[in-house]
């Protein structure tokens, strides 16, 4: 018997893809698709595998870079979160045109929740609008499952297919088989095709109508056809699913003691539905109850409007995870039975916040310090949380820090009265989709600050490597990217860097810089500290400094409000307010000694 | 014929303390003795001092998430959590709680009850109080292995998986066996 290891979602399709050949995988970390790429590097070290894998500069490059794998007949993969793919739609859009060689998969990991995302969008859409085949798994055991029939799926028909997760697959774990990994053994050979690699718009319109073909008979592909779980059972009620959703359904479906009595059909390809699948259930069927994440994907495909219930006809919450005890009471409306309302009480616990040490609180103080009442854009990562300390204003998406303070700029430029603006955003970031825009900046000669969060890692998501870190996905030595030498190749005049545990030093850096920016244009700050919590740059931490609160602390609660720092700890009871250090969670960065303004914060001796 | 095992264990604590440490030890126990297992876990932005939850199940389920009141057992590194996650425990599930016992938030949960703070701090291992609050439940459930709900595993497997896990590493070893078994033959636990 194979071994069988206790695998995360994400674990279990980096095997799923390692098991099946793929041989370059991508990806741009992002909850919860982050852990998908370190797995097949894993996975990759741990068996000798002759594979590229990489953390890319973004999703749009990630994309390219399989899929010109895929182009020389390789399997191929890239992976990432759902907000990513919207980064990586342009090269999509036109890839399904042009279809592919060696089999591609697009993992797009959604959230519903949304748990830790901007949105709650629904990559099964993105397919759709694509014209590319999607698989919705419903655990991490069907989703290895499902790289083998995405694979088939797409060399059978020349497209890519989409595999689309949620966070609950994605993060939970389960027992999984471990199956044989093949060492890739496949040509690589490019063969030139130029009215296919390279259409012009009149071979675009041939391709689209392909496309449109391949999409025909992918909607009759045997193996990816919906499961009917429960042939027994008979009634004029139908209840299909798919995803996590299904996975919960099932369950319920059979501890209410309807599963002898209520045909379940599970749906393995939201897109394209199978057409006999259709015709089928509206044929056979008075009432369909559809269950599904995030949107109404297999409902809109079920035409039969009055037969069919769900999002649209608001039997299905059309925003938010789908609890399984929220199916519960669908279910049971559904087929007509009593079910109490159940649920888990909302945990009051404190609001996220920037961990105890980081240096972004310390960045942040600085720029409120130096800026008293400016407009503070700001971007993706940990950093967001600089919103507690009212230096974050705005948070849009990948990059936007910099092109919003562009746009506030532009808006203001003709007014008597000028904001400052002061852009925060980090180092990946920057990589990201900072970099245009910095170029942007540059050359309408915006007025404002870029303060750049150098922490040395993709810290939200895991401490992924950046450009910057010389590492790959296997720790394997990279080239390493100068932060500074970016900025300056930018055309940006002003660059400075320095270390915001050095409070003071640093806040006079960012006035200068703000000066700087009213009379001559950008100018950019690199605020270098390492993660607090990244363990692999332990060696360039500052030293312990001890602190502690003089008994002269009256209660004002300025620094918890300005700084909220997790160690700082405020007390209020009848006779006395004030505030303590929590040991623990102290790291000594010693930046609080220069917030409270009566001087109660001292260096112990 | 002995019913098929088909255990929900809800673990609740907060960051720091372990809690998907004990989950894991849990599951890799089920994989031994030939189970299937489901393990959820809340991620993203919960970080140290926060809350911290995890879903196990035990046994041919679906779905990776248990409901409210479906839980088999409660295994509570922090009392005052009891009053959040107490909902997921079905009537006549067992719940073993970190926590003296007259520092127990008022609900209708009876709960065994280990301080395992002080206990932790006695065996000089303050970071072992999710392995003390384990050997205990343990200790519980051999009390009652006729009860339906009794724990899926014992003391022996549970040592089991530590000894594969810290097979490399003797020192981590002892001490993490040695807070299995000081909770496990804790008072209370007789």
């Amino acid at each position: 018997m194979n071994e069988r290891r206790l695998l995360l979602g994400n674990e279990a399709i980096a095997r799923g893809l390692v098991e099946n050949g793929c041989a370059i995988a991508t990806s741009y970390p992002g909850t919860p698709a982050s852990e998908i790429l370190a797995a097949v590097a894993y996975f990759q070290k741990e068996n000798k595998l002759s594979m590229h894998t990489q953390w890319a500069v973004n999703e749009k490059i990630a994309f390219e870079i399989a899929y010109a794998g895929c182009q020389t007949g390789l399997r191929t993969a890239v992976s990432m979160k759902q907000v990513g793919l919207n980064v990586a739609s342009d090269p999509l859009m036109s890839a399904a045109y042009m279809g592919i060689k060696g089999g591609f998969i697009v993992i797009s990991a959604d959230d519903p929740g949304p748990h830790s995302s901007q949105t709650e969008q629904d990559s099964r859409l993105m397919a759709m609008m694509a014209r590319i085949p999607v698989l919705d798994p419903d655990s991490p055991h069907q989703t290895k499952e499902m790289i083998g029939m995405a694979y088939a799926i797409s060399e059978e028909y020349n497209t890519p297919v989409m595999l689309r997760p949620t966070t609950r697959v994605c993060h939970a774990r389960q027992d999984i088989e471990l199956d044989y990994i093949p060492q890739n053994g496949r040509e690589v050979k490019f063969e030139k095709d130029p009215t296919r690699w390279a259409a012009t718009p009149r071979f675009r319109f041939h391709l689209h109508k392909a496309l449109e073909e391949k999409l025909m008979a992918v909607s009759q592909h045997a193996p990816t056809e919906p499961l009917r779980h429960n042939p027994e059972a008979t009634s004029s009620k139908a209840i299909i699913s798919s995803g996590v959703a299904a996975a919960h359904s099932r369950e319920i479906i059979k501890e209410l003691n309807l599963w002898q009595q209520i045909p379940f059909y599970q749906v393995l390809q939201p897109f394209p539905l199978h057409t006999q699948f259709i015709e089928h259930v509206i044929n056979a069927y008075e009432e369909i109850l559809v269950i599904e994440e995030t949107m109404g994907v297999i409902e809109m495909q079920l035409a039969d409007r009055h037969r069919v219930k769900g999002k649209m006809t608001n039997a299905v919450p059309r925003v938010g995870e789908l609890y399984p005890e929220t199916i519960q009471d669908i279910v049971s409306q559904f087929v007509g039975i009593q079910s109490e309302k159940l649920e888990i009480p909302f945990a009051t616990g404190r609001r996220p916040t920037l961990c105890a040490g980081c240096p972004h609180r310390a960045s942040f103080f600085a720029i409120k310090k130096a800026v008293k009442k400016g407009i503070y854009t700001s971007d993706i990562g940990c950093y967001t949380l600089g919103l507690n300390l009212g230096a974050v204003d705005t948070v849009l998406c990948m990059g936007a820090a910099i092109s919003q303070a562009c746009g506030f700029y532009h808006a203001y430029k003709r007014q008597k009265k000028r904001p400052d603006i002061v852009a925060t955003i980090g180092d990946s970031t920057f990589f990201h989709a900072g970099v245009p825009a910095l170029v942007d900046a540059v050359v309408q000669n915006v007025r404002f600050v870029l303060v750049i969060l150098d922490n040395r890692t993709t810290a939200m998501t895991g401490s992924q490597p950046t450009p910057a870190s010389g590492l790959g996905p296997c720790g394997e030595p990279l080239e390493a990217l100068d932060i500074k030498t970016l900025v300056r190749g930018c055309g940006v005049k002003f660059c400075e860097e320095g270390d915001p545990y050095q409070i003071k030093e640093f806040t006079a850096l960012v006035k200068k810089a703000v000066k700087y920016s009213r009379e001559h244009g950008p100018a950019v700050i690199i605020s270098r500290y390492p993660c607090i919590i990244d363990a692999a740059r332990k060696e360039e931490k500052a030293e312990y400094i001890p602190v502690e609160i003089t008994e002269d602390c009256d209660g004002c609660g300025y620094c918890i409000k300005h700084f909220e720092c997790p160690a700082l700890l405020y007390h209020e009871d009848e006779d006395e307010k004030f505030v303590s250090i929590d040991r623990i969670l102290c790291t000594g960065c010693g930046v609080c000694l220069n917030v409270c303004p009566k001087g109660s914060i001292v260096e112990k001796k | 014929m002995v019913e098929p095992v088909r255990q929900q264990i809800i673990i609740s604590g907060i960051g720091g303390q372990g809690v998907l440490f004990v989950t894991r030890l849990l599951a890799e126990a089920a994989i031994g003795k030939g189970l299937p297992v489901f393990t959820s876990e809340t991620h993203g932005m919960a970080q140290r001092g926060g809350t911290v939850l995890s879903h196990l199940k035990v046994g041919g389920f679906s779905s990776p998430l248990i409901r409210p009141l479906q839980a088999n057992g409660l295994l509570v590194l922090k009392a005052e959590n009891v009053l959040q996650h107490g909902a997921f425990l079905k009537s006549g599930g067992w719940a073993v709680v970190n926590g003296r016992s007259d520092a127990m938030p008022q609900t209708n949960i009876s709960a065994d009850t280990i301080d395992a703070d002080t206990l932790a701090q006695k065996i000089a291992n303050p970071k072992s109080i999710n392995l003390i609050v384990l050997g205990f439940a343990l200790a519980k459930a051999e009390q009652t292995p006729e009860h339906q709900d009794s724990l899926f595993c014992s003391f022996e497997d549970i040592k089991a998986v530590l000894e594969s896990r810290f097979s490399k590493n003797k020192e981590l070893l002892d001490a993490s066996l040695k807070a299995l078994h000081a909770g496990f033959s804790a008072e209370g636990a007789e």
